[in-house]
């Protein structure tokens, strides 16, 4: 009895198990390549963390560095290298702005409209908030052709403008935030009313502080989401790399005449990817109850 | 100063109306209730005083003050919430500060940072901390200061709120079923309190419940409102000894009153269950509804009284009082009588001679209007 509830409860796990791995892999070859040598990338050889044998690294010389400084342990020169290569503190820099503008935005323009969908009798509220749901059907995808028109012909392209502005008015957001808001009793806003406040007050004296638990949520959706994305950089940033965000940056790794060489190019992404991977860390706890709340993804 | 009279008041949302040409004089320093069963309007009705809703129609007048058009927080009243609607983020002596702060200070005192050079700030907070101090001592909450409403129990939360209500020293209080969320024998403790507390304050109180416990023990008047309209004003004696119709008579006592189906015959004098009441009455009609509290329905063995026989089918013993359930013989209809314990316990099924106190029956039209 005990050993067959034992094998009903294995494959369970097996199965999660596996899965997890196919999850896993990559993000482990990324930290192995990133340590190792050329030569153990491409023989796959050397575990985890390679030989780390001290030697002189082709591609940098050819770089015009002298054979002295181009000698060192793989770990290190993978690493050194990439830093050398590419700008990458002001990616994560370029990064950190264009995520953080987005968000405080988003959060500038969703509290207020969210507060009105929740919490204010109009006539057309109604309507209004089936347009926000209906705004959530809209692909991204669909209409970057228009906003990219749209920005060209403002003059905005190559501009920190065009990475944010498209992105300042999150329906996802007000939708979110909406739903909390609803959830919040009438009384409460009808007591700081009492006390005197004004709605704007209300919005950001009140809810603002209530709120506080679903804006980290959506703080996670949107900083993933903006930190992450390829997509539209690749669009409105044509020429100027000073302002390449992160998923931009390792792009330049690609093409050139050392493009077959994968250790800087992983620790290009090991950097990029740390971050995310910390603030995760951070605020898994909020990250599950984010998610377990909204009931999305 | 606080008087407060509405003229007229009439809401609808949609299509529902919710109070129907109400109109009310509340005295300075009154203690008034507005009790009713929920859905009654009478939450709706404390909205309008408060300023939170605008009724269609109507006025109302505080300290001889047309409001109508004046928002909530310039009406100089305060209010007590249900859930009590404390910030759940700031401590209770910021809870307490916030009105005073939004009230005394300028726009410019508020910013934050920024406020702090202004001088006339240190003197206006220094007369805040004395207000919310003194008012935390009223309601021995003085320990409980540093706190947030997370960490209190109910008790503490309620006192918090009427804190928060207290500190600016309002027109009126208005109170929206304060108690309600509170354990039965805290919610008696309250009672006591608030009462004491409107003794020591003066201020006028309008308190909202929907229990007529709460109505009848703690009120200077009562005004009872069933389906949107006023039925009665009066002291809660007055309202439970003397209703003005039927509505409510049975709104107002617990148990709720028995009624039974009277025939009045030519002489003006009432028959019900078989007995004749001594008193007599002008009405045309025929029929009528003749009502009797059950304290004054008496269990007796006495073969001078006029009685009528029924069946006891279910006892509450509530220690001090034992009511008793009892189905009338002659007809179908379940009525209660209140026994003393001192008495002897009757069984279920026992049948019982039951008397009616005839002072005391109250006689009402079909239709439910009082006939006196």
């Amino acid at each position: 009895m005990l050993a067959r509830h034992y094998i009903g409860e294995s494959w369970k796990h097996g199965l999660l198990i596996i899965g997890a791995l196919i999850v896993l892999i990559p993000f482990y070859m990324m930290v192995s390549m990133s340590l190792k040598s050329q030569q153990e990338i491409q023989s796959i050889s050397g575990g985890l963390v390679g030989a780390q044998e001290i030697q002189t690294f082709p591609v940098c010389t050819k770089h015009g560095y002298t054979e002295e400084v181009c000698t060192m342990r793989p770990y290190k020169y993978n690493f050194w290298f990439a830093f050398k290569k590419a700008p990458i503190p002001r990616y994560l820099m370029n990064g950190l702005i264009v995520t953080v503008s987005i968000f405080l935005i988003q959060v500038l323009i969703a509290l207020p409209c969210s507060y009105a969908l929740a919490k204010l009798r109009f006539k057309g509220r109604e309507f209004v908030f089936s347009m926000v749901l209906f705004c959530l059907l809209i692909p991204v995808h669909a209409i970057a052709l228009p906003l990219y028109v749209m920005l060209a012909k403002a003059g905005l392209v190559d501009t920190y403008a065009a990475l944010i502005i498209p992105w300042t008015i999150s329906v996802f957001g007000i939708f979110l935030m909406r739903q909390f808001f609803m959830t919040v009793p009438d009384e409460l806003i009808d007591a700081a009313r009492m006390d005197g406040m004004g709605e704007y007050s209300i919005v950001w004296k009140v809810m603002l502080p209530v709120a506080i638990p679903a804006l980290l949520a959506f703080a996670i959706f949107s900083v993933v989401a903006h930190w992450n994305d390829y997509f539209w950089p690749r669009i409105v940033i044509t020429g100027n790399r000073d302002l390449f965000t992160p998923p931009l940056g390792i792009r330049e790794f690609r093409g050139g005449i050392d493009s077959d060489e994968f250790g800087p190019m992983m620790a290009s992404i090991v950097t990029v990817t740390i971050p995310l991977i910390v603030a995760f860390i951070v605020a898994q706890k909020r990250f599950v109850e984010g998610i377990t709340m909204t009931g999305m993804k | 100063m606080g008087t407060i009279s509405l003229k007229n008041i009439n809401k609808s949302f949609g299509s529902t109306e919710v109070l129907k040409q109400l109109s009310l004089d509340i005295q300075d320093g009154e203690f008034l209730t507005l009790v009713g069963p929920s859905g009654c309007g009478k939450s709706t009705l404390l909205k309008i005083i408060a300023g939170l809703e605008q009724q269609n129609s109507g006025d109302v007048i505080i300290d001889d003050k047309n409001v109508n058009s004046t928002r909530a927080s310039k009406r100089d009243l305060a209010m007590v919430f249900q859930s009590y609607a404390l910030y759940p983020h700031l401590t209770v002596r910021k809870n307490l500060e916030t009105p005073l702060k939004l009230r005394d200070y300028s726009f410019v005192e508020r910013l934050p940072l920024i406020g702090n050079f202004v001088p006339s700030r240190k003197e206006k907070k220094k007369s805040i901390d004395d207000l919310v101090f003194k008012t935390s001592e009223t309601l021995k909450i003085t320990e409980l200061l540093d706190r947030k409403p997370g960490q209190l129990s109910g008790g503490q939360r309620q006192r918090a709120a009427l804190g928060r209500a207290m500190v600016r020293e309002p027109v009126a209080f208005l109170m929206d079923e304060p108690l309600s969320n509170l354990d039965a024998a805290l919610r008696v403790h309250m009672r006591s309190e608030l009462s004491e507390l409107h003794n020591s304050l003066k201020t006028t109180f309008i308190y909202v419940t929907h229990d007529q416990a709460e109505a009848l023990t703690m009120s200077t008047r009562m005004a009872v409102m069933i389906d949107g309209e006023l039925l009665q004003l009066d002291t809660p004696s007055e309202v439970y000894n003397n209703p003005s119709s039927l509505k409510v008579a049975e709104f107002v006592g617990s148990p709720k009153i028995n009624t039974f189906a009277a025939q009045i015959i030519s002489d003006g004098s009432v028959e019900f269950m078989g007995i004749k009441l001594e008193r007599k009455f002008k009405t045309n009609s025929q029929k009528a509804l003749v009502a009797v509290r059950p304290e004054h329905l008496e269990i007796t063995k006495d073969p001078n009284k006029p009685v009528f026989e029924a069946t006891v089918s279910y006892r509450e013993n509530l220690g001090s009082d034992i009511f008793y359930h009892v189905q009338v013989d002659q007809s179908d209809s379940k009525i209660i009588v209140r026994g003393s314990p001192q008495a002897g316990l009757i069984s279920n099924g026992e049948t019982v001679k039951i008397s009616p106190s005839h002072s005391e029956a109250m006689l009402f039209e079909t239709s439910g209007e009082r006939v006196r």
